[in-house]
């Protein structure tokens, strides 16, 4: 019943029957849930806004730069997470993944002529490979997801570790088309963002308009109907497993690519920014619920604060308390927007 | 603390550590006896004098125990200091845990103890964790050395200190003017808000400043990377946006020198803003060779090494005994003096250019 609202604002597929309440039920549900799209994008562009009134020189070329430089990678890693959390799960390895990817592309790349097309290529195939290992625990071990993540975090963290063993990848070794796929541009517009924007509109594209797409987002509504109604749970998780590992893989290349200098575990911590970034960016932690447009516009609010933060001399220290505030905040609004649709969704039904 | 940076690292082979602390188990149900040992090492320690003039006796036995194996920072300093007692004809080897917690030195420490080395070397994981086995050790005359990081001052004989805190603060402040002709504004890009070491060169820095030379000089910023290269590139970049008259960054941390580097080196800022600090010459190579960084420090870690290798050979001869005053050679780096509470600086931090960064490779 609770997850009704929900189901219709996605199942563009289910026209509603004659005489329901389905269309003015969905248009409510569907004006409540993209007012959260817009009030993150309005905070995101009211914050730059006030920043550049500040520091006009926040938005010259460098710093428009800089700015879709600094959010693309949390930007692709938090399309990918948006997809398991849908599906009412987490990928905790996130971090790990991306730590072993690059320094695994860097010893691919370091001192050979190896072309960014080969190096992105593995980085995707090692994440792929382990966001297999983990979806399968997940799916086909059914294992708690949290569980499952957090020791795959460890697992991949540890092999990172004993492979090097204490070295670094350093931007000397590195070929120079690859550190040039890192800060080149086209038109201006630097790669890193280029290819974040591509896999964002792919992956949108894909859950909104293909049917294993929309199962992800009934696996996560409710699994227990999902599974009643022939969907493929365990292939489906799976399958989300597969892709965000995959695009942590290519996080990782791509990390090599933007900062050259590589340790065994460059982004220690990022899953839970990335997880932050998803649930602020209004996909419910419970499943379900959410886009991976918001998921982009959460991880690109945060890298925004912590740039402006810094130009506008407030201490660092701030940035994390702000995304915890943003957190809550992003929960709260979550709990009371759907109390209300639900109750206001009730009270239709019965007339 | 004493690398220049410092990411934790956590445990990853624990069996190791299970496995090593099983071997020493063995070995101590094998060892001697421990009171016949200790008497005759009191006698000896009671009439022990320094002998200047002693040669450095042959066939010593060093050993050298790090904060951590698998580190490449610890890698090049330990064997540095073997391959110095090659060169005394000793013997010197390396053991260690694969973790840098504080206990886990101890179980090592015993074993070198009953395998009678005559000297051992530690960074110390902690300065009290270690202090019993490492007493042990001295009763049975067996020379203890710290080095890189200090064990409580009682536990060992001797500390070689890579470099004081007050010369690594101020010689930052020394090079970095130099580039920037005595004027300007400059900001400090450290790592952790709390890390220890930082926030002591950080203040020498700010002492240094001080001095009438630097009036024209001015610190307009401190910001911390935590360490981490995508916030370091934030703080860069805000830096350089914050202060457009900024003309240089003095990052003493090794992530913090490296990400702003490659954020100078990859934007419009080339050229224009000086970027110094603290860096591994592997990690800096290809900004000093594309030209933007211009030089940047460190002390040597295999100096580091050499003279700790010395000093133990020193100590187990009977050149010195610890004392403040005393003075001994440590081959080719020279005649060091022990200072105060049985100190020894290695000296000023070795500085990278152009020039000299392809002779080092660590």
């Amino acid at each position: 019943m609770i997850t009704t609202p929900r189901k219709t604002r996605q199942g563009e597929e289910a026209p509603p029957g004659p005489g329901t309440p389905g269309r003015s039920a969905r248009a409510l549900a569907e004006a409540l849930l993209r007012a959260r799209e817009f009030s993150i994008g309005g905070a995101l562009v009211l914050l730059i806004l006030v920043t550049w009134i500040t520091n006009p020189s926040f938005l010259d070329s460098q710093g428009t730069q800089d700015l879709l430089l600094n959010s693309s990678i949390l930007l692709l890693l938090a399309v990918g997470q948006a997809v398991v959390v849908l599906t009412r799960n987490i990928d905790l390895s996130v971090g790990s993944v991306v730590g072993l990817s690059a320094f695994a592309c860097g010893s691919f790349v370091s001192g050979s002529d190896h072309s960014a097309a080969t190096m992105v290529l593995l980085g995707i195939a090692l994440g792929a490979l382990c966001g297999l290992v983990s979806g399968a625990l997940v799916s086909f071990g059914r294992v708690p997801a949290l569980v499952v993540t957090l020791g795959m975090l460890y697992v991949i963290q540890g092999i990172g570790y004993y492979w090097a063993d204490g070295g670094q990848i350093s931007a000397a070794n590195v070929p120079d088309p690859i550190l040039e796929l890192g800060s080149g541009n086209v038109l201006g517009v630097p790669y890193l963002p280029l290819i974040a924007v591509a896999v964002l509109v792919a992956t949108a594209y894909y859950l909104r308009t293909y049917r294993s797409g929309r199962e992800l987002y009934a696996i996560g509504s409710n699994p227990e109907a999902a599974r009643l109604a022939g969907i493929p749970i365990r292939r489906r998780v799976l399958g989300a497993y597969l892709f965000s590992g995959a695009v942590a893989g290519l996080a990782g290349a791509l990390w090599l690519a933007r900062f050259g200098t590589v340790v065994a575990d460059p982004a220690n911590g990022w899953e839970l920014t990335v997880v932050s970034a998803v649930v602020v960016g209004g996909v419910a932690i419970t499943g379900g619920v959410g886009s991976v447009w918001g998921a982009a516009l959460g991880a690109t609010l945060l890298t925004t604060i912590g740039s402006v933060l810094v130009v506008l001399k407030v201490n660092s220290f701030w940035q994390q308390a702000i995304t915890g505030v943003l957190l809550l905040a992003a929960i709260t609004t979550d709990r009371i927007v759907h109390t209300r649709t639900t109750s206001a969704l009730r009270k239709r039904s019965r007339k | 603390m004493t690398h220049p940076h410092a990411r934790t690292r956590r445990a990853a082979f624990a069996a190791t550590a299970v496995a090593g602390a099983l071997a020493v188990t063995l070995t101590g149900c094998g060892g001697t006896t421990k009171d016949d040992s200790s008497g005759d090492a009191n006698a000896k320690t009671s009439d022990a004098k320094a002998d200047p003039d002693a040669p450095l006796k042959e066939g010593l036995k060093v050993a050298f125990l790090p904060k951590q194996i698998n580190n490449p920072y610890s890698k090049i300093v330990n064997k540095a200091g073997i391959e110095a007692a090659e060169e005394y004809k000793g013997t010197g080897k390396e053991v260690g845990p694969s973790d840098a917690k504080a206990s886990s030195q101890v179980s090592y420490i015993n074993t070198l103890i009953q395998q009678r080395q005559d000297a051992i070397l530690i960074a110390a994981n902690d300065p009290k964790a270690v202090c019993g086995p490492l007493k042990q050790a001295m009763k049975q005359d067996i020379k203890v050395v710290a080095y890189d990081s200090d064990t409580s001052k009682d536990c060992r004989q001797m500390f070689i200190n890579q470099a004081s805190s007050e010369e690594i603060g101020r010689s930052q402040i020394q090079h970095v003017a130099k580039q920037m002709d005595y004027k300007g504004e400059l900001a400090i890009l450290s790592a952790t808000q709390n890390a220890t070491n930082q926030n002591t060169w950080i203040e020498y820095m700010k002492k240094e400043l001080k001095k009438p030379e630097y009036k024209d000089m001015k610190l307009v910023d401190t910001r911390y990377g935590n360490d981490d290269d995508q916030k370091s590139f934030q703080e860069a970049q805000g830096l350089l946006k914050s202060h457009p008259k900024l003309k240089a960054i003095v990052s003493p941390t090794t992530v913090g020198i490296a990400a702003a580097a490659r954020y100078v080196s990859s934007s419009s800022y080339k050229g224009k803003v000086i970027v110094n600090g603290l860096g591994t010459p592997n990690q800096m190579r290809k900004y000093i060779k594309d030209g933007t960084v211009e030089q940047f420090s460190l002390w040597n870690p295999e100096e580091l090494g050499y003279l700790g290798s010395y000093a133990a050979a020193a100590l187990a001869s009977g050149q010195i005994t610890g004392a403040e005053g005393e003075k001994f050679k440590a081959g080719k780096l020279g005649e060091y003096e022990i200072g105060k509470d049985g100190e020894v600086i290695l000296g000023p931090p070795t500085v990278f250019d152009k020039k000299n960064i392809d002779d080092f490779d660590f």
